[in-house]
């Protein structure tokens, strides 16, 4: 499994070089969120705010008036649950080009509840004028800087560091709402399941389906890193055309994330098709290692055969050593500021 | 025009300005009265003196409101009214959109607001809205949230030094909203990026939501407060023309500036004594209350001089 490291670092000060007007903003989280390097590149476009989002996001909002492009990097937590008011009236209201990178989505950090952001993409998806993108891997993590760049007004990121698998060519970086068919056989008529994955449920929804497909199960897989404005044709009438439905998987709340947001497509379309979300079942999580977490709260490999298991009524007898290997980034390594 | 013209000249907009919000209030049976009267001479020395802003050639026309900004809609601004800016001029952000009606009546009176929009004010698919948005003439950020404004007009103070601008960002903040944990915030921010660039009017009527400030949360002593946190702070009778004036030239430094301008509520308008503690919103309980305003008003429009002009 090829891995890299620190992609967002690197491509935010080799980016910089080219975009004088863009600021980084930062609250006391600068190297957990790799703007270290933008720091010390661009001593001049890097603001120290402190521990106050509220006045960074509605500072931000300032600065975008008058034509610079802030980069608000902290953990996503901060952004959404501490600044929400000042997100909304600020920055989404005036539809002002913010880009906020929240850092930690879901079960990526052993901060607990704290630090988990598990409602990010229900609370920003519901914001006007909001664009809501989330890497899946190492490819999509560097180039979500230059689709955040690239779409007018306010786009949130909930964006990955550290070490991150490379799942995607280099050559075909992250496009504003284009979903990627990772398998979409089409030659055999409908599939039996449609999954649609984001951000580091991908991984994991590749090496459960690989095995599921060596089953005889069949699975047409699409990931998402466009959450809003989400609008996809052609993973509706992949489900339309599929024999048992949809599964829905992703590192957030099953209420309002990617599982909702397929959910209100298919009733818009009037597909009566199943739909399964595999999610954080709403719940708050607590703080332990990425693996533990993926396993206890159902994000990993297995959850996803439980579910076709369930479905299907089938027993698979599929264990963890079938899957191919995963990236699991150790939680005290030199890819990160800090274990958190 | 003498020292003494352009102070006549202030005082009288002052008036006009509570003369406008009265009107106002009677008509819609309710508004935010007191804040005209303790503002009233800070927007009218804003306008009057101490604001640089492009000149307009006719008082502009209130547009209708033609949706909030996004894609495919661009904002509409307020910004227009006060002469659309220029790296030489000052902008101005109101932060408590509350005193919406202060503002669109000092633009009035600076004859940048015509006198037609002034009538649309409250109106449903006006944008003379009560508590004014962007889109809203004078308003050139949305603010009614309180807190927000000085971090945005911290946000345009710095992009504006960086862009080598000398036009400065003024701010005029309610005292009430000094007690948002943002406002701590981005006073610690203004004077840490050191954005000299930046100056604000706080209007100290001691009046809120609840009742007076002193009960519902201290802010005192405001000026220390603010010192402490390495603003440059000046302390003010907020009625006081030529006061508010000074302070509104004062050399450029590399801190932010705050006038705190104690100011009184009821301020040339007694008939509001009877309203006490509760001055944030003044809406009329009997006939009685309402006659009396309406006499006042009377007097107070019979009293106008004639360089006021006709409204």
């Amino acid at each position: 499994m090829e891995t890299m490291t620190k992609v967002h670092a690197r491509h935010l000060v080799e980016w910089g070089k080219h975009h004088p007007d863009a600021y980084v903003l930062s609250a006391d989280l600068t190297a957990s969120c790799e703007a270290d390097g933008f720091r010390g590149a661009y001593p001049e476009r890097f603001l120290s705010m402190g521990i106050a989002e509220q006045n960074m996001l509605a500072f931000a909002g300032g600065m975008a008036r008058e034509g610079l492009v802030p980069l608000v990097h902290t953990f996503a937590v901060f952004i959404y649950r501490r600044a929400l008011d000042q997100v909304a009236m600020s920055v989404a209201y005036p539809n002002l080009p913010v880009k906020m990178f929240g850092f930690l989505p879901g079960i990526l950090t052993p901060g607990g509840a704290t630090h988990q952001a598990i409602e990010d993409t229900a609370v920003m998806r519901a914001l006007p004028n909001m664009t809501v993108i989330e890497p899946g891997d190492a490819t999509e993590t560097e180039t979500a800087l230059d689709v955040a760049w690239e779409t007018p007004g306010p786009v949130y990121v909930r964006q990955l560091r550290g070490e991150v698998p490379v799942l995607f060519d280099r050559d075909e970086p992250m496009k504003l709402g284009c979903p990627r068919g990772i398998f979409c056989d089409l030659r055999g008529g409908g599939p039996d399941f449609v999954l649609i994955s984001s951000g580091i449920c991908t991984e994991e929804g590749m090496r459960a389906s690989a095995v599921l497909r060596e089953k005889g199960v069949s699975i047409f897989h699409y990931h998402v890193s466009t959450l809003k404005p989400f609008d996809c044709p052609e993973i509706i009438d992949a489900i339309a055309s599929s024999r048992r439905g949809a599964i829905t998987f992703e590192n957030h709340s099953i209420v309002g994330g990617l599982g909702s947001a397929v959910a209100e497509c298919m009733a818009e379309a009037g597909l009566s098709k199943p739909l399964r979300r595999l999610g954080i079942r709403d719940t708050f999580m607590h703080g332990a290692s990425r693996r533990y977490l993926a396993h206890e709260y159902g994000l990993d490999a297995m959850a996803l055969v439980s579910a076709v298991e369930k479905a299907t009524g089938e027993d698979f007898s599929i264990r963890e050593e079938n899957f191919r290997e995963t990236c699991t980034p150790a939680m005290h390594s030199d890819a990160k500021a800090e274990a958190l | 025009m003498s020292k003494d013209d352009w102070t006549v000249k202030v005082l009288q907009m002052a008036h006009g300005i509570r003369r406008r919000v009265l009107a106002h209030t009677l008509a819609r049976n309710g508004g935010y009265l007191s804040q005209a009267c303790s503002s009233a001479e800070i927007f009218a020395a804003l306008y009057g003196k101490i604001l640089k802003l492009k000149r307009l050639d006719t008082p502009l026309p209130a547009g209708s409101f033609n949706g909030t900004p996004g894609p495919g809609c661009p904002a509409s601004t307020g910004a227009v009214f006060n002469g659309g800016g220029g790296s030489d001029c000052d902008n101005f952000i109101l932060s408590p959109a509350q005193y919406a009606l202060v503002l669109y009546a000092a633009l009035a009176e600076a004859g940048r607001l015509d006198e037609r929009s002034m009538e649309t004010y409250d109106i449903d698919g006006s944008t003379v809205e009560m508590i004014g948005a962007e889109h809203s003439p004078g308003m050139e950020v949305t603010s009614g949230s309180l807190g927000q404004g000085i971090s945005q007009a911290s946000g345009i103070a710095f992009a504006r030094r960086v862009k080598g601008e000398t036009g400065r960002v003024v701010l005029l903040l309610s005292d009430g909203e000094c007690q948002t944990g943002e406002f701590w915030e981005a006073l610690q921010a203004a004077c840490y990026h050191k954005l000299g660039n930046l100056l604000v009017y706080v209007d100290m009527n001691g009046c809120q939501c609840d009742g007076p400030t002193s009960t519902v949360m201290n802010l005192e002593p405001f000026d220390k407060r603010l010192k402490s946190f390495g603003a440059r702070v000046r302390r003010i009778d907020g009625h006081d023309v030529s006061a508010l004036a000074r302070c509104g030239s004062l050399p450029g430094g590399d801190v932010p500036t705050f006038i705190v301008c104690d100011t009184d509520p009821c301020r040339d308008m007694d008939i509001l004594q009877g309203f006490r503690p509760k001055l944030h919103y003044i809406r009329f309980s009997s006939r009685k209350e309402k006659r009396a305003c309406q006499k006042f008003y009377d007097a107070m429009s019979a009293a106008r001089s004639p360089a006021e002009g006709k409204v």
